[in-house]
C-alpha cells in the first residue's frame, strides 16, 4: 500500500508479517475447527511486544506507535483473525492501566500483561446492557479496606484464558455513566466465576465467556482510576478498540481479497479464468478501493491518538468503514468461489464468519454511526 | 570476542522475478527487500556468541541507502552497529569487487576474532562472497557451517558435505558461512526495532578505503553481466488415462524417445 511508512514503522510490518506467516497461518484453520486457544503463539507475541506495543519498553511493552499497532495487527489478523482479537484485547485492557494506572498498579499487572506473561480482559457488556453501556448494573460496595463487588457479564473476550480483569461496576448513587468505576480483579479471587466458553460462528480460536462476581472482595487499591471515573476509562479503552479491531477488519478483509484473486485467477469456466469478466473485475475493484480507503482510515485514527488529539470520531469512523467493508469483501470473496467457497476445504469460509463479528463487538455499527452522528451534531 | 556479520539485502524470497529484455538486473519495482535468510543464520550466530561469551557484533554490507533496512534488521535482532559501503564507486562491484571492499573495511576496523556470513545470497547464489573475503584477509574458512563452538581461540564446527558431515577445529580469526539449520533466528523484537534506531551505523566510501579507482566497482571487477534471461517456461504436463497395462508402456516409450531421462 502507497502510505509512505518511517523506517521503523516498515520493519516492525515486516516482521509482524514473517511472524505471522510462519507462526500462525499454518495453524489457524485447525484451530479454527477445534476452537483452540494459541497459547503458545500469545507467548511468542508477549516476547516480541505486540501485547502491549504503545506501552514503554520500561513497563515490559514494545514502545511503539498506534500506527504500528494498526500495521501490527493487520498482518495478524491477515493469518489469524482470532488470534488478532486476543492481541487487540490485550493491548485494550493495558491502555487505562498505563494512562490511570498507579505505579503500585503498572508495577503488578501493566508489566504481565504488555509482556505477555498474563492475560488480560476487559469487561463491560451485562446481559442488559450491551450497547447501552451506561446501564451497567454490576454493582460494588466498599466495606472496610474491600470492595465487594456482586453482578455479571457476558461475551467478555479473553475471559477464559485472562489472569487480569478490569471490571466496569456501578458505584455509589450516582446515575448512569456518572455512577460507574472500574476495578482490576484477579483471576481465581474468592466469588469470582468464570463460564463456559461461547461457542461461537467466528473467530473461533479466540476465547469469550461470561462473568459472574458473587459477594467477590476486591481489595481497596484495585480501583483503577477515581471513583466515578469508570465510564471514561471504558470509552478512553473502546477508543483504542476500535482501532484495534478496524485493523482487524482490514487484515480479514486483505486475506479474503488475495484468496478471490488467487482462486479466481486458477478457475476456469467459458473457457477462461474467472477474472477475466467483467463482473468478478467489479467485486474485485470495489474492494481493493474499499481496503485502500480503510487502511488510510484506519492510519488516520492512529495517527491522532500518536499526536495525543482526541481521535473518537475517526475511531468510529474507521471501525464502521473497516468492518462494514470486510463484510462486503468476504460476500464477494465467497461469491467468486462458489459452491467451493462454501466448503470448510477454503480460507474464504474461515473469513466470511470471522468478518460478522467485527459489525457487532467494540461497538456495533449502529453505535458508530450514533457516536459519529453526535459529533456532527454537536 | 568481536564478531564481524556480512550481510546483503536481497529481494523476499517470494518475489515473482520480472527480467526486462536487453537489461543486466532485475526489474525492482514494487518489489520486498529483506535481509538475506542464509545471513540471518549468521547474525543469529553471532548474536548467540555474544551473548555467550560477550563482546560485539558488527554488521557490514556494500549496499546503497535503501540496504540500511537489511542492516536495521540485524541491528534489531541485537548486532551492536554497523558499516554501510557506499558511493559510485562501487557501483557495477562483481563478486571479487564486492569481496575487496568487504575485506578492506574489516581490515579498517581490524580486531575481529569471527566472520561469519550466509553461505550464499538468494539473489544471485553465487556462493562466492564470504570466501573470497576470508582468502583475502589470508585466514581460514568453512563454508555450509550448521553448528558452531567457539572455543579458546578456535572454534569447532560441523559443516555439511557430500553426504555426511564434518568437523574441523579452526583457528580464530577465521571466516564461516551458515547453512540452513545453524539455528532458528529470532524475530527482533519490537524494543529492538526501537532501539536499532539509535545504534552506531557508519557509512564509509572507496576513498575512505583506500580502495584505488581501478579497484572499486566494474573497474575492480573480474565478470560482468552481459544478460539476463528467465529459464523457459516448463510445458504443461501430459495425463494419461487407461488401464496401467496399456498406458505404462505408452509412458515408458514417451520418456525414452521424447524426455530421454530414461
Amino acid at each position: 500500500m502507497s502510505f509512505p511508512l518511517t523506517e521503523e514503522q516498515h520493519m516492525v510490518q515486516l516482521m509482524v508479517r514473517e511472524f505471522a506467516r510462519k507462526e500462525i497461518e499454518p495453524v489457524a484453520a485447525r484451530n479454527d475447527v477445534e476452537s483452540r486457544f494459541p497459547t503458545a503463539i500469545i507467548d511468542k507475541m508477549g516476547g516480541l511486544g505486540l501485547m502491549g506495543m504503545m506501552v514503554p519498553a520500561e513497563y515490559g511493552g514494545g514502545g511503539t506507535t498506534a500506527v504500528s499497532y494498526v500495521l501490527a495487527l493487520q498482518e495478524i489478523a491477515y493469518a489469524c483473525a482470532a488470534t488478532a482479537v486476543t492481541m487487540s484485547v490485550n493491548n485494550l485492557v493495558c491502555g487505562p492501566l498505563l494512562e490511570y494506572g498507579t505505579e503500585e498498579q503498572k508495577e503488578k499487572y501493566l508489566i504481565p500483561l504488555a509482556s505477555g506473561e498474563t492475560l488480560g480482559s476487559f469487561a463491560i457488556t451485562e446481559p442488559e446492557a450491551g450497547s447501552d453501556a451506561a446501564s451497567v448494573s454490576t454493582r460494588a460496595v466498599l466495606k472496610g479496606n474491600k470492595y465487594i463487588i456482586n453482578g455479571s457479564k457476558v461475551f467478555i473476550t479473553n475471559g477464559g484464558h485472562a489472569g487480569t480483569f478490569i471490571v466496569i461496576a456501578r458505584l455509589g448513587d450516582k446515575p448512569r455513566h456518572r455512577g460507574m468505576s472500574a476495578f482490576i480483579v484477579e483471576r481465581g479471587t474468592p466469588g469470582f466465576e468464570i463460564g463456559p466458553e461461547e461457542k461461537k460462528m467466528g473467530v473461533r480460536a479466540s476465547s469469550t465467556v461470561s462473568l459472574v462476581f458473587d459477594d467477590c472482595a476486591v481489595p481497596a487499591e484495585n480501583m483503577l482510576g477515581g471513583e466515578g471515573e469508570g465510564f471514561k476509562i471504558a470509552m478512553t479503552a473502546l477508543d483504542s478498540g476500535r482501532i484495534g479491531i478496524s485493523s482487524q477488519a482490514i487484515g480479514i478483509a486483505r486475506a479474503a481479497f488475495d484468496e478471490a484473486i488467487k482462486y479466481g485467477s486458477m478457475r476456469k469456466q467459458f473457457g477462461r479464468a474467472l477474472v477475466r469478466n467483467q463482473a468478478i473485475q467489479w467485486m474485485i475493484a470495489d474492494a481493493a478501493r474499499d481496503i485502500e480507503a480503510a487502511h488510510l482510515l484506519a492510519l488516520s485514527a492512529a495517527m491522532a491518538k500518536d499526536r495525543g488529539e482526541s481521535f473518537t470520531r475517526q475511531a468510529s469512523i474507521s471501525k464502521l468503514f473497516s468492518s462494514e467493508a470486510a463484510v462486503r469483501i468476504c460476500y464477494d470473496a465467497l461469491q467468486i468461489h462458489g459452491g467451493y467457497g462454501y466448503t470448510k476445504d477454503f480460507k474464504v469460509e474461515r473469513l466470511y464468519r470471522d468478518a460478522r463479528v467485527t459489525t457487532i463487538y467494540e461497538g456495533t455499527s449502529e453505535v458508530q454511526r450514533i457516536v459519529i452522528a453526535n459529533n456532527a451534531l454537536k | 570476542m568481536k564478531t564481524i556479520v556480512l550481510i546483503k539485502q536481497v529481494p523476499d524470497t517470494e518475489t515473482k522475478v520480472k527480467v526486462n529484455p536487453g537489461e543486466t538486473d532485475i526489474n525492482r519495482e514494487g518489489i520486498n527487500l529483506v535481509l538475506n535468510p542464509y545471513d540471518e543464520f549468521a547474525a543469529e550466530e553471532a548474536i548467540k556468541i555474544k551473548e555467550a561469551k560477550g563482546g560485539e557484533v558488527v554488521v557490514c554490507t556494500l549496499g546503497e541507502k535503501k540496504a540500511e533496512e537489511a542492516i536495521r534488521t540485524a541491528l534489531a535482532m541485537g548486532a551492536d552497529r554497523a558499516i554501510r559501503l557506499d558511493g559510485e564507486a562501487f557501483a557495477g562491484s562483481d563478486n571479487y569487487a564486492t569481496a575487496k571492499a568487504l575485506a578492506k573495511a574489516i581490515e579498517k576496523e581490524g580486531d575481529y576474532d569471527l566472520i561469519l556470513c550466509g553461505k550464499q545470497a538468494v539473489d544471485d547464489d553465487s556462493a562466492q562472497v564470504g570466501t573470497l573475503v576470508a582468502e583475502m584477509l589470508g585466514i581460514p574458512s568453512a563454508s555450509l557451517v550448521i553448528n558452531c563452538e567457539v572455543g579458546d581461540g578456535s572454534v569447532t564446527i560441523t559443516r555439511e558435505i557430500e553426504g555426511g558431515n564434518q568437523e574441523l577445529e579452526i583457528a580464530m580469526p577465521c571466516l564461516l558461512t551458515a547453512q540452513k539449520g545453524l539455528n532458528e533466528p529470532r524475530y527482533p523484537s519490537l524494543p529492538g526495532i526501537m532501539k536499532a534506531k539509535r545504534k552506531k551505523l557508519d557509512v564509509l566510501s572507496a576513498g575512505d578505503l583506500g580502495l584505488g579507482a581501478d579497484e572499486a566497482g566494474a573497474a575492480g571487477s573480474k565478470t560482468a553481466i552481459k544478460e539476463l534471461s528467465m529459464p523457459p517456461e516448463r510445458k504443461a504436463g501430459q495425463v494419461f488415462e487407461g488401464e496401467p497395462e496399456e498406458i505404462v508402456p505408452k509412458v515408458a516409450q514417451l520418456l525414452r524417445e521424447e524426455a530421454k531421462v530414461i
